[in-house]
């Protein structure tokens, strides 16, 4: 077939079992409440509607053009799948999708799909509807850059996010993995962002009714501009930290337990000092606060979708 | 293009095609596990569990072979895995200059770097093996009474029914474009990048709009002929008690895989 995958699909065997479980649970948590909130808007026909378009993105990952030396640019199709169908169906989309590549063609593994779904999916699909509705009632010039820039960040994002996996699960070296997989990504990710732009420039200008207000689209909630807001934030101080102080975030991620000393793959610690965090003790309360982050946003989202469920 | 044109399933009628996908997919999804938790370099365990798995595919009359033969496809990824080669702590194996990086081979990179290789490698297998001998409606219906939610396994359900069917759409799209993108030899066709990426953009809104259209018309069809929300199957899955007994088996073999993983 010319089904051609973006390289981002992490396989079986390269997450250690407790990366995959905490992204199992996360991704999880996120797709319940994307069911919830879908069955409670929108009627028995969205799920023929959302199947067909599940099968909109797979085909549509199939669409590129020729680049230059032999590369062509291709469609992952979080952002585009959010911003059309609203986020919580969007997100509903890209996991039917993401599954049916792990269970159908072995692209990227069953155990550690959770990472994949939270990597490809859920976090992409945040990122493009967070900044689509920020720029919802904008004019289009703007709305369509924006869309842009929110296209390219939600496949960074992705990108750090499988590095940053790899890194924890002790089989990928943080110096190396984060740098490259953000390097090739940020080229991938300007072809998303200009297939993206495109297709909705396409859609409004043929279907403007599709994206108008009271579609499924426009409903999001403004709460997803600090959601998506905040996900980018992360990725762009995380970034560059990752790739300018390797160590410092190992010393983080050791600290939290995520990786034993003896497995660091900076190699001895003993008795340097890490600029960035200077002590144990600022280290630690990085780290704490990164958490804190983290979970307040799982809390967050979760108790949203708590607090919504009375209306039903 | 054919409704099975992306289906993995190989039509036999063997003692693994015959098993109840419960089963199936729960013991795919536990030697993965399994495989995740082994130690590096626990090669008697690694070695056992391609015995299982050489087993499987012969019980399955598909050929000893059949998932080694297709199990490379998850090889590139392990390009990620290079730099652990070369990171990890440890006694220095070779070392070599390449333009202008000194590299050295540690005897823990390499053994962590192959473990994970194998992992992967027996992993994509099982998976490979689970596809081939399970029809993927069947694998869909398995998800729902392993408690995937109907929504996720009806969307995905759908998303198989119309995929052949949109990919011929991505085809004559893509048809289309070629047949308009003359060019005299010697001669580039077409505009540069940005207007490349343009036309591929247009192509995916046009897509999505046929998709959504078409979705429209057989949603309206499904109404016409009773949809109520859930699909139903023609093949209930029952457990047989030669389904309980591979089960039994095939957890004790994997409890064992872990103990000789770890003693």
């Amino acid at each position: 077939m010319h089904y051609s995958p973006p390289p981002m699909h992490i396989p079986d065997g390269f997450l250690s079992l407790m990366i995959s479980i905490i992204c199992w649970v996360i991704s999880a948590a996120v797709i319940g409440l994307a069911i919830s909130k879908t069955n409670k808007s929108l009627g028995e026909k969205q799920i023929p509607l959302m199947g067909v378009m599940a099968a909109f993105i797979f085909a549509a990952q199939m669409i590129n053009f020729p680049v230059a030396g032999g590369t062509s640019g291709h469609l992952l199709g979080g952002a585009l799948a959010a911003i059309v169908l609203g986020p919580w169906a969007g997100m509903l989309v890209m996991t039917a999708v993401i599954a049916t590549q792990a269970l159908l063609f072995q692209d990227g593994g069953l155990v550690v799909m959770g990472a994949n779904l939270l990597n490809m999916g859920l976090v992409t699909a945040a990122i493009g509807y967070g900044f689509y509705r920020f720029a919802l009632n904008q004019a289009k010039p703007i709305k369509l850059s924006v869309i842009g820039v929110s296209a390219w960040l939600s496949v960074m994002a992705g990108a750090l996010l499988t590095s940053l996996e790899l890194w924890l699960s002790g089989a990928s070296d943080l110096k190396v993995v984060v740098p490259a997989m953000l390097g090739v990504h940020a080229l991938i990710g300007l072809g998303e962002a200009l297939i993206t732009v495109s297709a909705v420039t396409f859609i409004l200008q043929t279907r403007p009714d599709l994206l108008a207000a009271g579609s499924e689209s426009a409903k999001g909630s403004r709460a997803w501009i600090y959601v998506g807001g905040l996900i980018a934030l992360i990725v762009v101080t995380l970034s560059p930290l990752a790739s300018a102080d390797p160590d410092g975030l190992n010393r983080v991620a050791m600290d939290l337990g995520f990786i034993d000393t003896a497995q660091s793959a900076s190699g001895p610690l003993a008795g340097y000092v890490v600029p960035f965090l200077a002590s144990a003790s600022a280290s630690k309360i990085a780290a704490g606060a990164f958490g804190a982050l983290v979970v307040g946003a799982v809390a967050f989202l979760i108790g949203r979708g708590i607090k919504a469920k009375p209306q039903a | 293009m054919h409704f099975d044109a992306f289906d993995r399933y190989h039509e036999k009628n063997s003692l693994v095609h015959r098993l109840d996908p419960r089963v199936k997919a729960a013991l795919t999804v536990i030697f993965i596990v399994s495989n995740a938790l082994l130690p590096d370099g626990a090669w008697s365990a690694f070695g056992a569990a391609w015995l299982f798995l050489l087993a499987a595919n012969y019980y399955s009359q598909l050929g000893a072979g059949y998932t080694f033969k297709r199990s490379l496809i998850a090889l590139p990824f392990a390009l990620v895995a290079i730099t652990i080669l070369f990171s990890m702590p440890g006694q220095a194996l070779v070392s070599f200059r390449l333009f202008f990086w000194n590299l050295t081979i540690t005897d823990l990179g390499l053994l962590r770097f192959v473990s994970i290789l194998i992992r992967s490698w027996l992993s994509v297998q099982a998976a490979i093996l689970l596809v081939a001998t399970t029809r993927f409606p069947d694998l869909i219906h398995a998800l729902e009474h392993l408690k995937v939610p109907a929504v996720l396994t009806t969307i995905i359900a759908f998303l198989y029914r119309y995929l052949f069917v949109l990919t011929d759409e991505v085809f004559r799209l893509l048809r289309a474009r070629e047949s308009r993108s003359a060019a005299v030899p010697g001669n580039r066709s077409g505009g540069g990048v940005l207007w490349r990426a343009k036309v591929a953009g247009n192509l995916a809104g046009q897509l999505f709009l046929r998709s959504y259209e078409r979705s429209d018309r057989i949603y309206n069809a499904m109404i016409a002929r009773g949809y109520s929300g859930r699909l139903y199957t023609l093949n209930p899955h029952e457990l047989k008690s030669g389904d309980y007994f591979v089960m039994a088996f095939g957890l004790l073999f994997i409890v064992m895989l872990q103990a000789i993983g770890r003693f």
